[in-house]
């Protein structure tokens, strides 16, 4: 009984250890610069279609200064790596560096897909994902809504959780959400540490959210 | 020639596809001056045959890789209410009307299309009231919609992270 009840105590100071932890790690986005101290490595998750359009409009505007770029793109998009390749030539002939690679992983949801079945594909997804990401250790994730951003940010507080880097999580709703967050945002909102939103009603029902108007 | 295009994306939408092509749609489609007008019906189960209309010059097709150049040829385009057909049509900066699938209901797309209309950049109507909508609308009242501004973005990134 005294084992037992040991085991418990135990096991709940873990739980609350790692919540408390969670909540330190969360909170400390706004002091982590990675800017200061040179270029800064983004992960981008490119999703299909219009997210990888949109994204890569927001690409276009970053400087030199975000370098090297990894794309993330599911493994059943054909369409995102000839977008991706044009846009990264196109950035090249005006003179920046091409500092960039395009990496696969499955795809944690497919549109229409069901709820239950989208948890156990987000966990194969997260198999992929957590090598991924503690190999390349970027400073940022970028992300604007496919759900296979849901498991790389996952992995991303996973190497914060650990004191391994702080990974600033940046995501950017899509602007077809005007009324309501999609799936990814609304899993997103509480643990990413900037989170844009492009109309005036999102901002107005999540208080965190960035709204700088349109920026896509 | 003045060009009409209509679309419903990678889904089907017999609806529109059928209305648009009724001899009452067609009318008034002339009596604007239209005189072609041209089809991606998707996986629609009517796909309509080039000497089925007398009164314009028709065409349809499925799917195409890119409809980008079909848009940049029309002169007005009818489209489902899908986010992407949306801003492309918006993006080229030609007038639009979204004709809303009332049969789908709970489609988080409506949301966008919705603000839109209500934004002047678009008309809306659904499969009933096309013909209607096609006889009174007014494209002179639409405003273009310009586009976003992602450097915004980029200066509130630099900041927050500290990049010089």
């Amino acid at each position: 009984m005294a084992v037992l009840l040991a085991l418990l105590t135990g096991l709940c100071f873990t739980v609350i250890c790692v919540i408390v932890r969670l909540l330190i790690v969360i909170r400390s986005g706004s002091k982590c610069k990675p800017g200061e101290k040179g270029p800064v490595c983004v992960l981008v998750v490119a999703g299909s279609g219009g997210h990888t359009t949109e994204i890569l409009r927001l690409m276009e505007s970053l400087s030199q200064s975000y370098s090297p770029r990894h794309y993330i793109i599911a493994d059943t998009d054909k369409m995102s790596e000839d977008k991706i390749r044009t846009f990264e030539k196109s950035k090249k002939d005006t003179g920046s560096k091409g500092q960039f690679t395009i990496q696969r992983i499955p795809r944690s949801r497919e549109v229409r897909q069901s709820w239950s079945s989208s948890v156990i594909s987000t966990l194969n997804a997260l198999l992929y994902a957590v090598p991924l990401v503690f190999r390349l250790r970027p400073d940022v994730v970028l992300c604007n809504g496919p759900g296979t951003c849901v498991p790389l940010c996952a992995a991303g507080l996973l190497l914060g959780l650990l004191g391994l880097k702080r990974v600033l999580l940046v995501y950017v709703e899509s602007i077809c959400r005007v009324e309501s967050l999609s799936l990814s945002g609304k899993i997103l909102y509480h643990i990413s540490d900037y989170f844009f939103v492009q109309w005036s009603t999102l901002k107005d029902k999540y208080p965190k959210s960035i709204y700088l108007g349109r920026i896509v | 020639m003045k060009r009409v295009f209509v679309t419903v994306g990678t889904t089907s939408f017999d609806d529109l596809i059928e209305r648009v092509t009724s001899p009452e749609a067609v009318q008034e489609l002339k009596a604007r001056g239209y005189q072609h007008l041209v089809l991606q019906v998707g996986q629609g189960s009517i796909l309509p045959d080039s000497d089925s209309c007398q009164e314009l010059t028709l065409e349809a097709f499925r799917f195409k890789d890119s409809i980008a150049e079909n848009i940049k040829c029309a002169d007005l385009v009818i489209s489902h209410a899908g986010a992407g057909s949306c801003l492309e049509t918006l993006g080229a900066d030609k007038p639009l009307l979204v004709v809303v699938n009332d049969k789908l209901m709970d489609n988080h797309q409506l949301e966008l299309a919705r603000q839109l209309h209500q934004d002047s950049h678009l008309l809306y109507c659904t499969p009933s009231t096309l013909t209607e909508t096609l006889k009174t609308m007014d494209l002179a009242v639409l405003s273009p919609f310009l586009p976003g501004h992602p450097k915004h973005f980029a200066n509130f990134l630099d900041r927050a992270l500290g990049v010089q």
